[in-house]
């Protein structure tokens, strides 16, 4: 019989730093996120941090907290809170039942494109062409009041530019497009089949709405929410331009403008910032708390 | 408590008709479909039969003709309110609701005692054998599985009639033949009228009572798997039926049906099955019964053969380039000259294009 050759025993793996990062995902493609983690770092990080810094060294001196005790004493500028949320939720909310009944019909139309390119034109106004079309439109003496005047509907022009009205219009027209196009994508990633299995088991279209589409859209419907509100939120221009920005629509956007570029309270304004941003996350969080306790998943019917 | 189909007759189609934009999808179908059959509409992709069950379920509407049950017309019904049961090709399953709660979901549609709705959901669970995984969600579960939840769905609200879009397609082989008996035994058991569309003859063949050919929106031929097997009324539902060899040939001479073709230089018999025949005319025979025999008539050389455990079957082409589908029990190797024949009585002859 031969005898069993002698191996050296081998000798322990020892993995190049490169293998090893490697394993835990890290690989050259990696390096492909440094342009963006630049940029975040340089463009929002940055910027956020400092604001944070600059809004606890008040300009007056008064220790740390000095702005934010100043900004939740005095009504005048803590009120621009609510009346911004009263401005924001409403209109998040119109836009989305304004989206999802049209992009539940326009799913199934033929000329989808068309009336999709439509309904987009306005999103590429902009704000200030939207206000400057609302003031001559909606005006005194626009089209629309004086089309109800001749038809004797009303006696005296109603008032819809330059008040909290003149705000909301503008915020539908310029976040419709935004919210329809992002609900008839969630809408359309629906299998129609879906549908017609509820309408055989008996479901009429009632039913199919909130048993079958509700539950399937809620959580993209929770995104498209935030990412609406975020935008509603922050109004600014058009609180200027169709608003009445010294009283009922004095959003938090201006207040912010005023501390930091009327009165150059720079620490004041960062103050604002930060509390405007704080209570965006906790709406935001808010509204993905509760899809949370939807249905999350592919709203497909199965395999094929 | 058990799940068995609502009462009724009979369903009736009255030329019933389907038209896309001027073109004809479905034409003039008509057929009397008896409440406990099994119906199985049969064609190649394009030939209507999507289009048939969706008409019937009411998710597209007619452009011609009625549908009846019983004594009541039912094609300007929407679907929800036909009450018929459908499984879907690719199930559409709720995917936000548990399988108890997709298979209770016909029943709280039509507004039934929890308690009934319980006591049903658990009867077809444990019919479709998934008791275990009832509260699963679809996304958890295998395909076979899916497949049977879809099946449980549908005929858990006990419909007259239940609809089935080739819902076998999505399976592999073995789990297909597993299913196969399974709708088969489901069917039974609730006494319901199934119709059933796929384009893969051996299901039809081996699930239905009565098989439709369709082919571009008409019925070709309504038969028992029997006579669609043996007989096939057109040389189109021949060749969809597995007769491999759709062979153009000259009549010569008849006699009681039994006629002598030349088939290029070769001499075939068969026996017609469409009266009126011109001088041309069409064989139709299948591999499984054109084999090797030392008188046969053909004279042709094996192009390629596959070994099929049994036996093998091949491909040999004649001198004059026709192509023929064979079967051989003893291995053949490509280049090898053939004689090859077929008992007069498995070749079928239809009419020709000319005729």
């Amino acid at each position: 019989m031969d005898t069993i050759p002698l191996i050296a025993p081998a000798t322990p793996d020892r993995d190049s730093l490169k293998r090893r990062l490697e394993r835990a995902g890290f690989d050259a493609i990696t390096l492909l996120l440094l342009p963006a983690v630049l940029f975040v770092v340089v463009l929002f990080v940055y910027p956020a941090l400092y604001g944070f810094w600059l809004s606890l060294h008040p300009m007056n001196g008064g220790g740390w907290l000095a702005n934010y005790i100043a900004f939740f004493s005095d009504p005048y500028v803590y009120g621009t809170i609510i009346t911004t949320l009263e401005l924001a939720v409403p209109v998040t909310l119109v836009n989305l039942a304004l989206s999802v009944p049209i992009a539940l019909r326009v799913r199934h139309m033929r000329h989808q494109r068309l009336l999709t390119t439509l309904l987009v034109i306005p999103v590429t106004l902009g704000t200030v062409l939207t206000a400057q079309g609302m003031l001559n439109y909606f005006g005194p003496l626009g089209w629309f009041n004086r089309v109800l005047m001749s038809l004797h509907l009303i006696h005296m022009p109603v008032r819809l530019v330059h008040n909290f009205t003149g705000v909301f219009l503008s915020q539908i027209i310029g976040g419709f497009p935004f919210c329809f196009m992002l609900v008839l994508s969630y809408v359309t990633g629906i299998d129609p089949s879906l549908e017609n299995a509820a309408a055989m088991l008996g479901a009429r279209a009632a039913q199919r709405f909130r048993h079958i589409i509700l539950p399937l859209l809620a959580a993209g419907l929770a995104i498209t929410f935030c990412l609406a509100f975020v935008q509603a939120f922050s109004v600014f221009p058009s609180a200027v331009l169709v608003g009445a920005p010294s009283g009922p629509t004095r959003v938090i956007a201006i207040a912010a403008f005023h501390a930091a570029y009327e009165e150059y309270d720079y620490s004041m304004g960062s103050a604002i910032a930060i509390i405007m941003g704080f209570v965006q996350i906790i709406v935001v969080a808010l509204v993905m708390w509760i899809s949370s306790l939807f249905y999350r998943g592919p709203a497909g019917g199965g395999k094929g | 408590m058990t799940i068995s189909a609502k009462n009724f007759r009979e369903l009736r189609l009255d030329h019933m008709r389907r038209d896309f934009g001027g073109m004809n999808a479905l034409r003039d179908i008509t057929l009397t479909i008896k409440r406990g059959e099994f119906i199985a509409l049969l064609g190649p992709s394009g030939c209507g039969k999507s289009t048939a069950l969706n008409c019937l379920a009411g998710l597209l509407p007619l452009s011609g003709g009625s549908i009846w049950l019983d004594d009541t017309r039912i094609d300007h019904l929407k679907p929800e309110e036909r009450g018929f049961g459908m499984v879907f090709q690719n199930y559409a399953l709720f995917p936000h609701m548990s399988l108890r709660k997709n298979i209770g979901f016909g029943l709280k549609m039509q507004k039934r005692p929890q308690a009934e709705i319980d006591a049903k959901v658990e009867e077809a669970l444990a019919l479709v054998r998934l008791s275990k995984q009832a509260d699963k969600l679809p996304g958890q579960i295998s395909g076979g599985q899916q497949q049977r939840v879809a099946i449980a769905r549908a005929i858990v609200v006990e419909p007259p009639l239940v609809l089935m879009d080739e819902p076998l397609s999505n399976l592999d082989a073995k789990l297909r033949l597993e299913m196969r008996a399974e709708i088969r035994r489901i069917h039974n058991m609730i006494g319901c009228s199934t119709i059933y569309v796929t384009h893969d003859q051996d299901e039809a063949l081996s699930l239905a009572d009565r098989i439709v050919v369709l082919r571009d929106g008409q019925m070709r031929q309504v038969g028992t798997p029997q006579e669609l097997y043996a007989r096939p009324a057109h040389a189109d539902v021949a060749e969809f039926m597995g007769y491999r060899n759709i062979l153009k040939a000259e009549a010569e001479t008849e006699q009681n049906g039994r006629l002598t073709m030349r088939l290029g230089g070769a001499k075939l018999e068969g026996f017609a099955v469409e009266p009126g025949h011109g001088r041309e005319v069409i064989a139709a025979l299948r591999p499984e019964d054109l084999t090797p025999a030392n008188d046969g008539p053909i004279a042709a050389a094996v192009v390629s053969a596959e070994y099929r455990g049994r036996d093998f079957y091949g491909l040999a082409r004649t001198q004059e380039g026709l192509d023929l589908w064979f079967r051989s029990e003893l291995s053949v190797q490509p280049g090898e000259q053939l004689r090859l024949g077929a008992p007069a009585e498995r070749v079928l002859v239809y009419a020709g294009a000319a005729a």
